[in-house]
């Protein structure tokens, strides 16, 4: 596993934490869900690319999973929701961009300081596959624990999500019900999340969450 | 024999100066005449930045009442400075004799020296637009430099050199691969080269409204020779930039001469000449399909698109802890 | 020589009784500082001469301090060129003390407490153990405090006197808990002793923070800075200069002796804590800076950030020698202390330059000042170097040190620690930060107080500085220049100090072809100041020639471009604030609170629109503050203790008296 095989992976897993990056640095609704169409293309290669260097054709229907629902079904699905709703101009962010990003840097590094410590034994591609799965769940958490917007909480959710499967893949050996469990329960959570949006905003008329702490009772 | 390398080497760290200077005004009037072409436009003809230059030269200069000593001094100082540090990035040929004067993070700061005096003069007149333009300008650096800086250290920390020949030298040889790094570094390189050489998105170079110029307001109060200075040094900055990303990132054509002089040949100068010609071409007609592609940034936009670029960058160098050589 | 050092001591010392005697006399000014010059220079030559000649130490022991110890002074390189640091600065403010000295108001507050001031500064470095050391230390607080006092009429420079004397006790008090950890139970005080026994893992921590703490005060480290931009500023400028431009590098010198020799080897670890600390501090000095309209404080601040890149290189260093990396350990010490002299020289020399406009314009407002570079040509020029030197910009000095800082860093990934690999280049892209807000600060300083139109009558009618202030402003300068294009010499003389602390030291520079420095290897990277200035001098000139001879020489004048509307008012035009504002804008919002509230006449009133900037010091508001409502809120409560009889008054003291016996009896 040296020389190009393990650049070209390497290439992939870093533009996915890239990808991320840009999903933090996006504030406007539209845009933001192209780049998580992007998000999942990415990952979808790399998942492709795994299959084809680790000789896993599993890992195909992975990858065409990774494809097929979210970088078209879901992105295109949510895009509706965010026209319907006229929310697709919308800005919102909880604190600066700048910050925002330092503070992703910072959880890249500490991702990096923790993997790269305990999995010093391993195999050099398991080892910054993960570290960069691991960075890309982080900023996934981040980008949910920043926005405010409920559709930018199931973007910051999925990519989380693409995170994990990363890490299923680059770690070799992973059993295949594993990968289409997960992929199932992300498409369920996206019906339920997308179903109690329409509810949310029918009932609150909107999807501000800051706003729905106030209909709790909650104060900020 | 060694004064013939001498010599040699004199004629070729030479021959790069006047090449630079005598290609800088051409890269800016193509670069006029591709966006002015993809707006359906006739366009200036490609030779017009050099008359402007020639005709800008024979006009006498009207200073402002209150310009000092300073006001005068500080054209040929920035333009000096722009020219010493173009001259020093490797173009046809890297290894010249004099390209150990200053790395890659000296020639920043020389440009960092031209910019500051640039500041000055937009503050020695006394008006609100040169105060308007330091401002901004300074604002602008001060995001712009540390990005530049992160850069040179994610690629430096790959290439274990900060000397651009070593550099380019490094980037030519299989030893790079794709690295992740060094893609998001490109990314951050392109970033901060539009910022630094004042083009859309971040400025326009050819705004006539003052309110939203940085880099023009700066220079507002600057007429005849002193202004032909300021813009030839411009032309060089830009031509510089192009020149730094073609000799880190497309180094092929590129003779290597490694840090000592080696004998001279014909051909691979040659070779080199022309590749650096081609390159200048496409990074050229890059950036006028950029630049008519996109829209001018808010000011206060253009922080948060520096700081991606100190971001990428930083990402870049912490990336690079977990690419092949670990 | 270390005797001969003591001498020139000595008579720093007995000036100071005989600048009392003399204060009637009008003459005692010139005789003072004059005599200051000499003693300074003498002392300067000296201790470059040693350092240069003698590597080997040199001590004496007088009889003097505790009766059982007595005090021990002693001469090393890395005494020697602090020394040397000193002096030359006291030597340059003592010429231009020669000529500032005159507008003092009271002479007779200053002169007795300057050379004394001089000398404890010098017997901070010589001193050879804890007792000698914390008693120069304090006799420097307590004499500069006394000059900082000097114009005590002002309110302000009261506040910054006792928020100084606080903070100067604090620190010494830190530092003698450190001296009192290294020497154990058994009081071993004198630094021989110290340096032979190596303290416990965990003494040696505290030790190292205590000493951060102690020396850190006195450098301005963030957050122990509070004071210094109040009592830096509140002296008299060639004071000032001293207190910036020396003082904190006695600190530097402190921190040094204690983390790199006395201490023994070094954790990885500790470099993790200056490290931080040195790149915030750069950042957030430079940050206070921009926000200054006040041109001594921007010094002030400004000296902070140059304090944090001092620190930063200092925890490079350290790391690089915990993990004995010899070599890069050299390199980081090197930039640490070249970037010690060079900020010496030039904000000595930016001070001075101040101290010649608050002379000459009775202001260091930088938004009612403007214009000078007319009025003062020479200051303007003096002052514009010490500008371009202090942004980092090539050929000048500054940059040197900054650059040898960066190619230290890029030795980074050689470190096996992986909190470090990814700290350093973080601190990295931090001082890099702070190099560009020094230019932008820098940019603005110049171009408030020497460019544009005079915004206030006293800069329009200023006069050009007397020329012993001028000739130490042009020594500086020139300081500046010869050590940004011959910097190998300056590297070269450095290596005895290097190799004594790290073990290692840089190759040698002078023999290098061209005079480039070339930290490792050349093909890794080098850097030729001299040949940047000669390039960029013989470029601009030829070019400047050939324009004028081939093209056009002609000059008009005209009225500047204004939109059509002529003859704006000076005040019209950009001022330190709205300078200031994109980048407040940028980063105050974080890191001030900074928040702009503007009131707008409604359409067809004439009343002026109004812009209120509020910035926050949050380091005061959330450290400081507290610390002063809780001393006010303590004393309020012991307040009765001043009313007591006098049998309560001896019951307290007979109990205190008891209560101590009897934990020494206890006592294991």
């Amino acid at each position: 596993m040296q020389g190009i095989t393990f650049d070209i992976a390497h290439m992939l897993a870093g533009s996915l934490v890239l990808v991320s990056f840009m999903q933090l640095y996006q504030d406007r609704l539209s845009a933001l869900l192209n780049i998580f169409a992007l998000h999942a293309l990415v990952l979808a290669m790399s998942v492709a690319y795994q299959a084809f260097v680790q000789d896993a054709p599993h890992l195909y229907i992975t990858a065409l999973i990774a494809l097929v629902f979210k970088a078209i079904v879901i992105p295109v699905a949510l895009r509706r929701i965010v026209v319907k709703l006229g929310i697709h101009r919308e800005i919102e962010n909880v604190f600066g961009v700048g910050l925002a990003m330092l503070f992703g840097i910072g959880l890249v590094a500490l991702s990096m300081v923790v993997m790269l410590r305990v999995t010093s034994a391993a195999d050099p591609l398991a080892r910054e596959d993960l570290a960069f799965a691991l960075s890309v769940v982080l900023l996934g958490l981040l980008m949910m624990v920043t926005r405010r917007n409920a559709v930018s909480l199931v973007i910051g959710f999925m990519s989380l999500e693409n995170g994990l499967v990363l890490a299923a893949t680059g770690a070799k050996g992973m059993p295949l019900v594993v990968e289409i469990s997960v992929a199932f329960s992300v498409l369920i959570a996206f019906i339920v999340i997308g179903i109690f949006l329409f509810r949310i905003r029918e009932r609150f008329d909107t999807v501000d969450m800051q706003a729905m702490d106030r209909f709790r009772g909650e104060q900020r | 024999m060694i004064r013939d390398f001498a010599l040699q080497g004199l004629t070729l760290q030479g021959a790069q100066m006047l090449l630079v200077l005598l290609m800088a005004p051409l890269l800016t009037g193509f670069v006029r005449k591709v966006k002015a072409r993809l707006l359906s436009r006739q366009g200036p003809p490609l030779l017009q930045p050099y008359r402007d230059l020639i005709r800008l030269l024979r006009k006498d200069v009207v200073l402002a009442n209150n310009a000092s000593w300073l006001f005068r001094v500080i054209p040929y100082l920035v333009f000096a400075a722009t020219w010493v540090a173009a001259s020093l990035v490797p173009t046809f040929r890297s290894g010249l004799l004099f390209s150990w004067t200053a790395d890659l993070i000296a020639i920043i700061a020389v440009l960092g020296s031209a910019r500051f005096f640039l500041a000055l003069a937009g503050l020695d007149a006394g008006t609100s637009f040169g105060g308007i333009g330091s401002s901004r300008e300074v604002m602008i650096a001060s995001l712009a430099e540390p990005a530049m800086l992160m850069i040179v250290f994610a690629i430096a920390l790959i290439a274990g050199s900060t000397q651009l020949s070593t550099m380019a030298a490094f980037m030519n040889s299989a030893e790079v691969g794709l690295r992740v790094s060094l893609g998001l570094a490109l990314i951050a390189l392109v970033i901060v080269a539009v910022a630094e050489n004042a083009r859309i998105p971040v400025d326009n170079p050819a705004t006539h409204l003052e309110l939203t110029m940085v880099h023009e307001a700066m220079v507002l109060e600057y007429s005849g020779r002193h202004l032909a200075l300021i813009e030839l040094a411009a032309s060089l900055k830009l031509l510089l930039y192009v020149s730094l990303i073609a000799c880190l990132f497309a180094p092929w054509g590129l003779e290597n001469a490694g840090i000592s002089p080696a004998v001279v040949a014909a051909a691979p100068l040659l070779i080199g000449a022309a590749a650096y010609v081609g390159k200048l071409a496409v990074l050229g007609f890059l950036l006028a399909v950029f630049e008519t592609a996109i829209a001018k940034m808010r000011v206060f936009r253009v922080p948060e698109f520096l700081g991606a670029a100190l971001m990428l960058a930083l990402l870049a160098t912490l990336l690079r802890f977990v690419s092949r050589s670990f | 020589m270390v005797t001969y050092a003591l001498f020139g001591v000595l008579a720093l010392v007995v000036l100071a009784p005989i600048a009392v005697a003399l204060s009637a006399s009008p003459n005692a000014t010139g005789f003072v500082y004059g005599a200051c010059l000499i003693v300074a220079l003498i002392l300067f030559l000296l201790a470059l001469h040693i350092l240069l000649e003698y590597p080997a130490a040199s001590t004496v022991t007088l009889p003097l301090g505790l009766p059982w110890l007595g005090a021990h002074f002693r001469i090393d390189p890395l005494s020697a060129f602090f020394l040397t640091v000193i002096n030359l600065g006291a030597a340059a403010a003592s010429l231009f003390a020669l000529g500032y000295g005159r507008h003092e108001e009271a002479p007779q507050r200053v002169l007795p407490f300057f050379p004394a001031y001089l000398a404890a500064m010098n017997l901070v470095v010589l001193a050879d153990d804890a007792f000698s050391f914390l008693v120069s230390w304090e006799f420097m607080s307590l004499t500069s405090w006394a000059l900082v006092i000097a114009n005590h009429r002002v309110d302000e420079n009261r506040r910054a006197a006792y928020i100084y004397l606080l903070m100067a006790s604090f620190g010494t008090l830190a530092l003698l808990f450190a001296f009192g950890l290294m020497a154990g139970a058994d009081g071993h005080y004198a630094f021989d002793a110290i340096r032979a026994a190596h303290p416990a893992v965990g003494t040696a921590a505290l030790v190292l923070i205590l000493a951060l703490v102690g020396a850190g005060s006195k450098a301005g480290l963030v957050p122990l800075h509070a004071w210094l931009p109040l009592a830096h500023p509140a002296a008299p400028s060639h004071v000032s200069a001293l207190m910036s431009g020396v003082m904190t590098k006695v600190a530097v010198y402190g921190f040094i002796r204690i983390a790199f020799d006395l201490l023994g080897p070094p954790q990885w670890w500790w470099s993790l804590v200056v490290l931080a600390l040195g790149g915030a501090t750069a950042v957030m000095g430079v940050l206070y800076a921009l926000m200054q309209r006040d041109l001594k404080r921007v010094l002030a601040y400004s000296t902070i950030e140059n304090i944090g890149l001092i620190f930063a290189s200092l925890g490079l260093a350290l790391a690089f020698k915990a993990y004995g990396m010899e070599l890069a350990a050299a390199l980081a010490l090197t930039a640490a202390l070249l970037h010690v002299f060079n900020h010496s020289l030039f904000k000595s020399l930016l001070f001075f330059g101040a101290g010649s406009v608050l002379t000459a314009t009775g202001t260091r407002d930088m938004e009612a000042l403007g214009g000078l570079i007319h009025r003062m040509p020479q200051t303007a020029f003096v002052f514009l170097i010490g500008c371009t030197a202090i942004s980092a910009l090539p050929p000048l000095n500054g940059f040197v040190s900054e650059w040898l800082t960066f190619q230290a860093i890029l030795l980074s990934p050689q470190l096996p620690s992986w909190g470090l690999k990814l700290m350093v280049p973080a601190v990295g892209a931090l001082l890099a930060l702070s190099a560009a807000l020094a230019a932008a600060c820098f940019v603005r300083a110049f171009g408030m107080t020497f460019l544009g139109r005079p915004r206030s009558p006293a800069a329009s009618t200023a006069q050009e500085t007397d020329t012993n202030s001028l000739a130490a402003m042009y020594a500086l300068a020139a300081a500046c220049l010869i050590a940004g294009i011959l910097p190998g010499i300056f590297i070269d003389a450095l290596a005895p100090v290097v190799q004594a602390l790290t073990g290692g030291q840089m190759p040698v520079q002078t023999g290098v072809e061209w005079m480039s420095i070339v930290p490792i290897a050349e093909s890794r990277s080098s850097y030729n100041g001299l040949l940047v200035f000669a390039f960029m001098a013989v470029t601009g000139m030829v070019t400047a020639f050939a324009i004028h001879r081939l093209a056009s020489d002609k000059i008009r004048r005209g009225p500047a471009w204004g939109c059509g509307y002529p003859d704006a008012s000076p005040l019209t035009q950009y001022s330190a604030s709205s300078f200031a504002q994109p980048i407040r804008r940028v980063f105050g919002s974080l890191v001030f609170r900074a928040r702009e509230i503007g009131e707008m006449p409604p359409p067809g009133s004439s009343a002026p629109a109004r812009l209120t900037v509020q910035l926050r010091d949050l380091i005061w508001d959330t450290l400081y503050a507290p610390i002063g409502i809780a001393v006010g809120v303590i004393a309020e409560r012991l307040n009765y203790l001043q009313f007591l009889t006098i049998r309560s008054y001896l019951t307290l003291v007979f109990a205190a008296l008891v209560i101590l016996l009897l934990v020494l009896a206890i006592w294991p």
